[in-house]
C-alpha cells in the first residue's frame, strides 16, 4: 500500500475519452490514518490533514494535521486515564507493556513495510522494529523495579519512620523524535507509562506511518483507553499547546530547535511544567534507554511516621 | 473592638457546644492569673557588625555602587545592621570567582577533600549555635525557641550530613558517573535564612559545584554570619560566595550567563518568572516553590496529639513555612470537638519577643508580609467565613499578628486557595475518605500534607493519595538532613535533603 494510484491496474486515455483496459487485479484497500485519542481513532476535529511523502516527494498518506483542540481533548482523555493507570500494582503494568512487545512482535511485517515506505533500507528497518520491541521488554521490566532503585529509606534522627519513592507526575506530553517513525515513539513512550503516567504524544512530522499502527498495537495490548494518545501534525503548532495547557504536568520533548525549547520553557512556567529536553539522543543505541527516563517524570514523595518509643521518652507525635 | 465580638462569638459557641454535640468538654478559663515570668535570650554575647559588605572570592568586599540597606528587627522595629546592595557589577564579579574557583580548585580537588571542608562548617555553626539562633531570632522574628532547637541544629546537621556524600557519589546514582554542573546561583527566602542557605550550600559543595548565594533582603545577617565562618574555615577563595541585594539583585545572579544552575526557594509567582527567565538556556533549575497543604483530621485519630499538630502546623514560625498546614479538614463528627480544642489551645499560645524562650509565635517578618496577612483576613470575612482570633496580647511596636483562624470557608474562597503565610488557618469539613482526597488535592500545590488517624491503613490510603512531596502522618512540620523535601504541581521541582538532594547538583 502507500502510493495513491492502484497497484497492476492501468489506465489508458482513448482518443474518445476514458477507456478501461482488461486488467482485473484485486485493488488495494487504502488505510486512513487517524489520530488515537482515549482508545478511539477519530479523526482531527480540525478536518484538516497534510501529506506525509517520502524522501522522493511520493505521497504515501494523508495524515491527520491535529489541532489544539485535538490537544485538549487528549489532555482531557489521560487525565482521566491517570486515576486507574497510576493505581494499577507496578507488576500489572510490566505485564501490559510485555503485552504491547508481543503484540508488535506479532505485526512486525507491517511496521517493516511502513518503515520502507518511509526511506528506511529492510536491513535497517528490521533492526529498528526489532530493538522497539526489546526495548519495550526492557521497560516491562523496569515496571516494578525502578521504585526500588530510587525509592530510599531515610534514617532521621527522630522518632520516625521515614520513606522515599517514586511516584507518576501526571499527564505527560511529548514530542517524539523526528528523525525515526517507530523507534523514536517508542522510546519515549515507554517510560512514560512504565513510571505511571498517561501521555499525549506527538508523533514524528515527517515519518508518521508508524504511530498511528503503533496506536493499534496499543489499543489490542490491554493498555486502557487514554493512558496513551497519539496525535499527527506540525511541532511548530502543537508544542505551544503543550506547553500552555494547564492540566499538562510535563512535557518531554526530542530535539535540538531552540526556539521550540523556549517555548516550552516559557509557556510551561505558566503551572511549572517539568521540561524534559532530550537532545542529540542516538534511540538507536543502549543511550535510547535508561531508568533514569523513568525518573524525569517522576515526583518523589516523602512519607513521616511516628515511632512509638517507650521508655525513653519522646514518641515522634 | 473586634476584641468584643471575638468574644461574644466565643460564648455563643460553648453554648451550642453543650446544647448540640454534647461533647461535654468544659470552656477552660485563662483568666486565673497564670502569668510566665519574662524569660530573654541575652544579646550580649553576640558580635554584629554597623555594616556588612559583599562575601566575594573569600573576601568582604564594598558593593561597587556604594550603596547599602538597612535590615531591622521586625519585633521592634529598630535597625540591626546595614548591609551591601549587590549590582550587575557585583553579581559578575561573583560570578567569576565561582567559575575561577571552580576551575582552579574545587573541580579538581578529591572529594574526601572537599568533604573535610562541608564538615568543618558544620562543626563551626555548632560552636557558634547560640549566637547563630539569637540572629537568627533579632534579623527574622522567629522564636528563639525554634531558631535554638529548630534552625541551627538543623543547618549544622545539614552540611554534616552532605559532607559525607561528598566522596561517596558514585554510590547515590546507580551505573552513572557523576559530575558537577559548575557554577550554582542559590536564591533563599527569609523563614529560614541560615537553614535555607545551608539546603542550598552543602550539596552544591559536596557535589562539587561552586556557587553565588542570595539572602533575602530582610534577612541577611545569619548568611554574613556564615560567610564568616566559611572564611575562618579555609575554604578555598572563590567557593562560596554571598552577595546581598533585593529582586532585582536575583535577577541578575538567575540572567548571568555564566551560571549553569539556579536554585530558588521562595513564592510561587517568582520561581514561574525564573523559570521564563531562563527558558531556552541549558541552565539547570530547581524550584521549592509556595504550598496551601491540606492537614485532615479523622474522627479516630488521638485528637489531642492531632489539635497539637494543627497549631505546629500552622503557626510554627508564625506560619511563614511553605508546607504549613494552613488548611485544615476535620470529619464532621469530631468538628465541635475539634473546634473548641483548638480555641483554647491558640488562646493559650503567647505572642510577643521572639527572643522569650516562653513565647510561641514571634514577629512577623516584615511590614510588607504583615499586609499581606492582614489584606487575607479582610478578603476572608468579605467572603463570608467566619473569623476567631485569640485574645491574646501583643506587643505595641513591631510586625505582629494573633493566632487566626477561619471556620464555614468554601473551597473556591481564596483564603482556601492562596498562600497566605502567616498565622491563619482556614477549616473545612468533611465526611468521607474519598471527598476529603477531593478536597485536599483541588489546588494547584502540592507541597505537603497531613494526615491524623489511628488506623494504619488508612493512613496509607491517604498518603498514597496526597498529590505532595511531603507526607506527615500523625505529626506535622518534621525535617531532616536525610529526608528530601520538596513539591509537586506547581509548588515546584527537584528536591532538598537526603540522597535525592543530590540530584539537584549533579550530572548523571
Amino acid at each position: 500500500m502507500g502510493k495513491l494510484e492502484a497497484k497492476n491496474s492501468s489506465f489508458s486515455i482513448s482518443e474518445n475519452g476514458l477507456e478501461k483496459q482488461v486488467t482485473n487485479a484485486r485493488v488495494e484497500v487504502l488505510k486512513t490514518y487517524k489520530i488515537y485519542i482515549g482508545g478511539q481513532f477519530p479523526r482531527t476535529e480540525s478536518g484538516r490533514y497534510y501529506v506525509a511523502t517520502n524522501n522522493k516527494g511520493e505521497q504515501l498518506a494523508n495524515v491527520c494535521l491535529s489541532s489544539r483542540k485535538d490537544v485538549r481533548d487528549a489532555v482531557v482523555a489521560a487525565r482521566s486515564a491517570f486515576k486507574g493507570w497510576s493505581a494499577r500494582a507496578a507488576f500489572n503494568r510490566g505485564q501490559i507493556l510485555y503485552r504491547i512487545a508481543e503484540m508488535l512482535e506479532g505485526r512486525k511485517t507491517q511496521f517493516i513495510e511502513e518503515l520502507v515506505q518511509q526511506d528506511v533500507s529492510k536491513s535497517q528497518a528490521q533492526k529498528e522494529v526489532n530493538i522497539a520491541i526489546d526495548r519495550l521488554i526492557w521497560y516491562a521490566g523496569w515496571c516494578d523495579k525502578y521504585q526500588q532503585i530510587f525509592g530510599t529509606v531515610n534514617p532521621v534522627a527522630s522518632s520516625h519512620f521515614n520513606f522515599s519513592v517514586p511516584e507518576p507526575t501526571g499527564v505527560v506530553a511529548a514530542i517524539a523524535p523526528q528523525d525515526s517513525s517507530l523507534l523514536g515513539l517508542v522510546s519515549v513512550i515507554a517510560p512514560i507509562i512504565a513510571g505511571g503516567n498517561t501521555c499525549i504524544i506527538l508523533a514524528s512530522e515527517t515519518k508518521p506511518l508508524c504511530s498511528i499502527t503503533f496506536a493499534e498495537v496499543i489499543n489490542s495490548s490491554d493498555v486502557p483507553g487514554g493512558v496513551v494518545n497519539i496525535l499527527t501534525g506540525k511541532v511548530s503548532e502543537l508544542a505551544t499547546q503543550f506547553a500552555a495547557h494547564m492540566d499538562v504536568n510535563a512535557v518531554v520533548y526530542c530535539g535540538n530547535d531552540n526556539m521550540v525549547q523556549k517555548d516550552l520553557q516559557t509557556k510551561g512556567a505558566s503551572n511549572v511544567k517539568r521540561i524534559i529536553i532530550h537532545k542529540d539522543v542516538n534511540w538507536f543505541s543502549d543511550q535510547g534507554q535508561s531508568p533514569y527516563f523513568i525518573l524525569d517524570t517522576e515526583e518523589i514523595k516523602t512519607t513521616w511516621h511516628p515511632i512509638e518509643n517507650i521508655g525513653s521518652g519522646g514518641a515522634g507525635y | 473592638m473586634p476584641v468584643k465580638t471575638k468574644k461574644i462569638k466565643e460564648e455563643k459557641q460553648n453554648v451550642s457546644d453543650q446544647k448540640g454535640k454534647t461533647n461535654g468538654i468544659p470552656k477552660l478559663k485563662f483568666n486565673s492569673g497564670w502569668e510566665y515570668a519574662p524569660a530573654p535570650e541575652s544579646t550580649s554575647h553576640i558580635q554584629l557588625k554597623d555594616r556588612y559588605d559583599l562575601f566575594i572570592n573569600g573576601k568582604f568586599t564594598k558593593p561597587s555602587s556604594g550603596k547599602y540597606f538597612e535590615t531591622i528587627n521586625p519585633a521592634t522595629e529598630e535597625k540591626l545592621s546595614e548591609v551591601a546592595e549587590a549590582n550587575a557589577a557585583d553579581v559578575d564579579k561573583a560570578v567569576k570567582a565561582a567559575r575561577n574557583a571552580y576551575v582552579r580548585y574545587w573541580k579538581k580537588m578529591p572529594g574526601r577533600e572537599r568533604a573535610k571542608y562541608i564538615y568543618r562548617i558544620s562543626r563551626m555553626i555548632q560552636e557558634r549555635a547560640r549566637e547563630f539562633a539569637v540572629i537568627e531570632s533579632l534579623d527574622g522574628g522567629k522564636t528563639i525557641r525554634e531558631s535554638r532547637d529548630v534552625d541551627v541544629p538543623l543547618a549544622a546537621n545539614h552540611f554534616f550530613y552532605y559532607a559525607g556524600w561528598a566522596d561517596k557519589l558514585e554510590y547515590a546514582f546507580p551505573n552513572r558517573n557523576p559530575q558537577s554542573l559548575g557554577i550554582a546561583g542559590q536564591i533563599i527566602p527569609w523563614n529560614f535564612p541560615l537553614l535555607m542557605a545551608a539546603w542550598k550550600i552543602a550539596p552544591a559543595l559536596a557535589a562539587g559545584n561552586t556557587l553565588i548565594l542570595k539572602p533575602a533582603e530582610t534577612t541577611p545577617l545569619s548568611c554574613l554570619k556564615l560567610a564568616e565562618i566559611i572564611q575562618e574555615s579555609g575554604l578555598p577563595e572563590g567557593v562560596v560566595n554571598i552577595i546581598t541585594g533585593f529582586g532585582d539583585t536575583g535577577a541578575m545572579l538567575v540572567n548571568h550567563p555564566d551560571i549553569d544552575k539556579i536554585a530558588f526557594t521562595g513564592s510561587t509567582e517568582v520561581g514561574k518568572i525564573i523559570q521564563r527567565a531562563i527558558a531556552g538556556t541549558d541552565k539547570k533549575l530547581t524550584l521549592e516553590l509556595g504550598g496551601k497543604a491540606a492537614n485532615i483530621i479523622f474522627e479516630d485519630a488521638p485528637l489531642d496529639q492531632a489539635v497539637e499538630g494543627i497549631i505546629n502546623g500552622i503557626y510554627f514560625n508564625q506560619g511563614h513555612v511553605c508546607c504549613a498546614g494552613s488548611r485544615l479538614f476535620v470529619q464532621e463528627s469530631v468538628y465541635n470537638t475539634v473546634l473548641r480544642k483548638l480555641k483554647d489551645r491558640i488562646e493559650t499560645l503567647i505572642v510577643g519577643d521572639p527572643l522569650d524562650k516562653n513565647t510561641d509565635i514571634g514577629a512577623i517578618n516584615s511590614k510588607s508580609q504583615l499586609d499581606v496577612i492582614n489584606k487575607y483576613i479582610e478578603i476572608g470575612k468579605k467572603e463570608g467565613a467566619e473569623f476567631y482570633q485569640s485574645g491574646c496580647n501583643i506587643p505595641g511596636k513591631g510586625f505582629f499578628c494573633r493566632p487566626t483562624i477561619f471556620t464555614n470557608v468554601a473551597q473556591s474562597n481564596r483564603i482556601a486557595q492562596e498562600e497566605i503565610f502567616g498565622p491563619v488557618l482556614a477549616i473545612q469539613t468533611f465526611r468521607t475518605d474519598e471527598e476529603v482526597i477531593e478536597k485536599a488535592n483541588n489546588t494547584p500545590y502540592g507541597l505537603s500534607a497531613g494526615v491524623w488517624t489511628d488506623k494504619g491503613s488508612k493512613i496509607f490510603n491517604l498518603t498514597t493519595k496526597m498529590r505532595a512531596g511531603v507526607i506527615w502522618a500523625n505529626t506535622y512540620n518534621k525535617f531532616d538532613p536525610t529526608s528530601p523535601f520538596g513539591g509537586y504541581k506547581e509548588s515546584g521541582y527537584g528536591r532538598e535533603g537526603g540522597l535525592h538532594g543530590l540530584a539537584a547538583y549533579s550530572k548523571l
